[in-house]
């Protein structure tokens, strides 16, 4: 049996009031509240949340590959999954590959892991999708958008979710799009990109998918189909025979907004957190074509433990407090970028201190167990030397041993950097770092904090991610619901 | 010794500073370029790729001898100094130049800038003030002050700084400001506000090192080194397991082995004058106990009762310390021995802030992310 292990999701703290949108630009509110990246996330950030998300719980020796779908890669040329492989402390000795191009990415991603593992070649897979896709300025995509990623681990071994079928299509329509050059996503008129793109897709997806599988729409508890608004969500519903107050899933369209690549599996997520053993669910996606895929779930899902998930991260928020504030996070509008660096961003250092850099890897000697951050060679306690095990932090929650407030060193958007030195329960190594989705007047010492993966800076033509803390989001670890 | 005018220097640069400083100190102990036989030239904030001695040559041209730059972050000023000494002390050299020079003003920014560290990302947005503002969260907090309370024992010792240096007529600032000022001033990098940081100064300071025994040869009323202490903490702060924020093994290790080398049991009582490194007020605060002068814990009580006040029983930052007379920062080490050489001697350029029968002083820099301090002793008597 080949289907799902483990999954997980990630929803940035910051959400934008789609009313804040409406009244800078003098037109209609789709009503709610959008995710939005904060300004040190991208696809990247958010799709090690997800993962890391997905694998409480599991050991790592059992993931052999990770797939990555966006269309927001902050790479054009540079595998993205490489980098989520080091950073969530998989492989190195595991396949990766990025996913691009299309919203149905992820269930391309999804697929290929799936036969990777029916096939042999492959024993777990990790399929995660992340997107921060930007509307024109006043445009709808800019309120119906929103930022998330989500992961899945595909494997042979306790899986939750068994796929028992699959169907795709593709379909060639100049629908939405973007050119290399092109920062906003661009589209056709709205009418015909609903009716003859989404729909008509959708519709000959499900239907023809159906038919193959020999089951009808009463045969399923949940659908999943990832709309692009709400209306168009309950008429594609109604006209394949599903019952929109029982079996579909919640969009999230008013809380969160589409989340483009990610989205499929964002509900997905959501749904697997309160199916039931026996469960029928309809996974699809849309985008060139469309994706179709059974899962069933099994007596395994009652062993899940518990996960931040979609609802954890719904759970906790701060709404920013204007719309410029996401112009700015998103890189729409300048930022004055505080002080000028002294250090030059150097892709050597970054590769010859991966482990301490991406892995957040520390050192525990192995002559008197002192854990020190980064990796030292030499033991700072006892100096012994190169007599060390490496040991993993990034998933340690830790304490704030003492912070400042740092009005010089922010960009005009972000003006006060909090810099903390945490203490990780992990040996108690000290991390000096950055914190980030906080209040800067509500942090204090001893008060508790986990480590986020942040793009920190741009320099030398390349992105400079690293290690921040942040208040442990509010809605914690959820139980799953039965 | 000599020193310049500290402040916005806009109309001078590093080697006019160079001249200023050294032929002050050339006057004071009545010899010239001819008579320099090494040189050690502090500096910190040069191009990546280094200046070497290339300043005090250009500037000063010394002809054919050595010339040797050192960095050592905000100690740099007392490591050229000590340099010399033991230039001197190893019998190589008779007469040799501590020479310390820091242009601040021509980098464009106020401070010392962001990324301070050693790696592209470890410390991207480490700050100076962001730094020590670490060791005064946690010091509030192991001692039970209030951030309220805290930040009213360290404004007091920003008003008597500023009072010290409103009477010094080479510092940066001479304005005096209340207490209230200093508690109502801008926050920088909480829990520090603008007049817990040292000015950003332009400076230069020169000493003329030579031989104990030939001392009295230049000047009637040398003042001699009687100890020298430099310690580097093993680790960054930040990351070092343990560490305490609110004490700094490099200050605890470098004053003791200073004092014992000038033979001082009780330096509360033994010292005459301090000038420390009040890069920020915290970092006065934290070494009046790390030094021993107060007990730890206990500075609030001395601040309090205003022993470190310039009428106090051991006056601390007479010349407005970095806080007021500026910190141009390879400059500052030889700039805080200036003003304990010419209290010593009794010639301090102004009579009101002159200190009765001062016998034994110390001078005192403390730097990088903090990880480096060195102290030196100085006194009347040789021996």
């Amino acid at each position: 049996m080949v289907g799902i292990a483990s999954f997980g999701a990630y929803i940035p703290f910051s959400r934008l009031s789609r009313d804040d949108i409406s009244k800078a630009w003098g037109r209609a509110s789709m009503g709610g509240e959008r995710s939005v990246a904060n300004n040190d996330e991208d696809s990247i950030t958010m799709a090690a949340e997800a993962i890391f998300d997905c694998l409480r719980g599991v050991e790592r020796q059992r993931v052999d590959g990770i797939l990555f779908a966006s269309t927001t890669a902050p790479y054009k040329e540079k595998q993205c999954a490489t980098l989520l492989a080091w950073v969530t402390d998989i492989g190195p000795e595991t396949i990766t590959a990025d996913y691009a191009n299309s919203l149905r990415s992820a269930t391309s991603a999804l697929r290929a892991a799936v036969d990777a593992v029916s096939a042999g070649s492959t024993s777990g897979v990790l399929v995660t999708a992340a997107d921060c896709r930007l509307g024109y300025p006043r445009s709808d995509f800019e309120q119906s958008f929103g930022d998330a990623a989500a992961a899945l681990l595909i494997a042979n071994e306790g899986v939750v979710a068994a796929v028992e079928g699959s169907y795709s299509h593709c379909d060639e329509l100049l629908d939405v799009w973007r050119t290399p050059e092109d920062i906003f996503v661009r589209s056709w008129e709205g009418r015909w990109v609903v009716e003859q793109g989404y729909r008509a897709n959708m519709e000959l997806a499900v239907s023809t998918a159906l038919k193959r599988w020999g089951l009808v729409p009463k045969d399923f508890s949940k659908v999943i189909f990832p709309s692009p608004d709400a209306r168009t969500h309950r008429r594609l519903a109604q006209a394949l025979g599903f019952d929109e107050k029982t079996q579909l899933q919640d969009p999230y369209l008013a809380t969160v907004g589409h989340s483009g690549t990610a989205h499929p599996l964002l509900m997905l997520v959501a749904a697997l957190e309160q199916a039931q053993p026996g469960d029928r669910i309809l996974l699809t996606a849309y985008g060139d074509g469309a994706d179709a895929f059974m899962l069933r779930i099994t007596e395994e899902i009652e062993g899940m433990g518990p996960r931040r998930g979609v609802r954890g991260n719904l759970a906790s928020k701060m709404v920013l407090p204007s719309y410029e504030r996401y112009l700015s996070y998103r890189g729409i509008l300048d930022t004055e970028p505080g002080e000028p660096f002294r250090l030059f961003p150097s892709a050597t250092v970054l590769w010859r201190d991966r482990s301490s850099v991406l892995r957040c890897h520390g050192s525990r000697c192995r002559v008197c167990g002192t854990v020190s951050y980064p990796i030292q060679r030499v033991c700072v306690n006892c100096r012994s030397n190169d007599d060390y095990d490496e040991v993993r932090l990034s998933d340690k929650p830790g304490k704030v041993f003492t912070f400042s407030l740092d009005n010089l060193a922010g960009r005009s958007d972000d003006p006060v950097v909090v810099q903390t030195v945490v203490e990780s329960e992990e040996g108690s190594a000290r991390i000096y770092c950055m914190m980030t989705d906080c209040q800067p007047s509500q942090v204090r010492v001893d008060m508790p904090v986990e480590l986020t993966f942040r793009r920190i800076y741009e320099g030398g033509g390349f992105h400079n991610y690293f290690w921040k803390c942040r208040p442990p989001r509010e809605g914690g670890n959820q139980d799953r619901e039965h | 010794m000599g020193c310049t005018q500290f402040g916005e220097r806009w109309h001078v640069g590093p080697n006019d500073l160079a001249i200023e400083a050294t032929y002050e100190a050339y006057k004071d102990a009545g010899i010239g370029p001819d008579d320099i036989q090494a040189c050690w030239f502090g500096t910190v904030t040069a191009p990546m790729i280094g200046i070497a001695g290339t300043v005090p040559a250009e500037a000063l041209k010394l002809k054919d001898i050595p010339i040797t730059r050192v960095e050592n972050w905000c100690a740099t000023g007392h490591e050229a100094l000590r340099g010399a000494c033991l230039g001197v002390a190893s019998g190589t050299y008779d007469i040799v130049l501590a020479l310390g020079v820091e242009k601040l003003k021509d980098t464009g920014f106020p401070g010392l800038g962001t990324g301070r560290g050693m790696h592209p990302v470890y410390e991207a947005r480490r700050t100076s003030p962001g730094s020590f503002a670490l060791a005064a969260t946690r010091y509030f907090y192991q001692y039970g002050l209030t951030p309220e309370e805290g930040k009213r024992v360290l404004a007091q010792i920003a008003v008597k700084n500023h009072h010290n240096g409103s009477m010094c007529p080479k510092a940066h600032f001479h304005n005096e400001i209340t207490v209230e000022q200093a508690l109502s001033a801008p926050i920088i990098s909480w829990p520090l506000g603008l007049f817990d940081c040292c000015g950003n100064s332009d400076g230069a300071a020169a000493a003329i090192v030579v031989r104990a025994d030939m001392a009295q040869e230049f000047r009637s009323d040398p003042i001699y080194i009687k100890g020298l202490g430099l310690s580097m903490d093993c680790m960054l702060p930040h990351n070092r397991p343990g560490f305490e924020w609110t004490t700094f093994p490099s200050l605890v290790t470098s004053s003791r082995r200073a004092f014992e080398e000038a033979g001082i049991k009780n330096p509360r009582q033994e010292l005459d004058i301090a000038e420390v490194h009040d890069c920020f007020t915290i970092t006065e605060l934290v070494i009046y106990e790390d030094f021993g002068f107060s007990p730890r814990g206990g500075a609030k009580e001395d601040v309090d009762s205003g022993f470190f006040a310039i009428e106090g029983a051991l006056p601390v930052n007479t010349d407005g310390g970095l806080k007021c007379f500026g910190h141009p920062v390879g400059a500052s080490g030889l700039r805080m021995t200036y003003e304990v050489y010419k209290q010593i001697q009794g010639r301090a350029d102004l009579p009101q802030r002159q200190l009765k029968d001062v016998r034994l002083g110390l001078s005192h820099t403390f730097g990088g992310p903090p990880q480096v301090s060195a102290v030196a002793i100085l006194g009347r008597e040789l021996g």
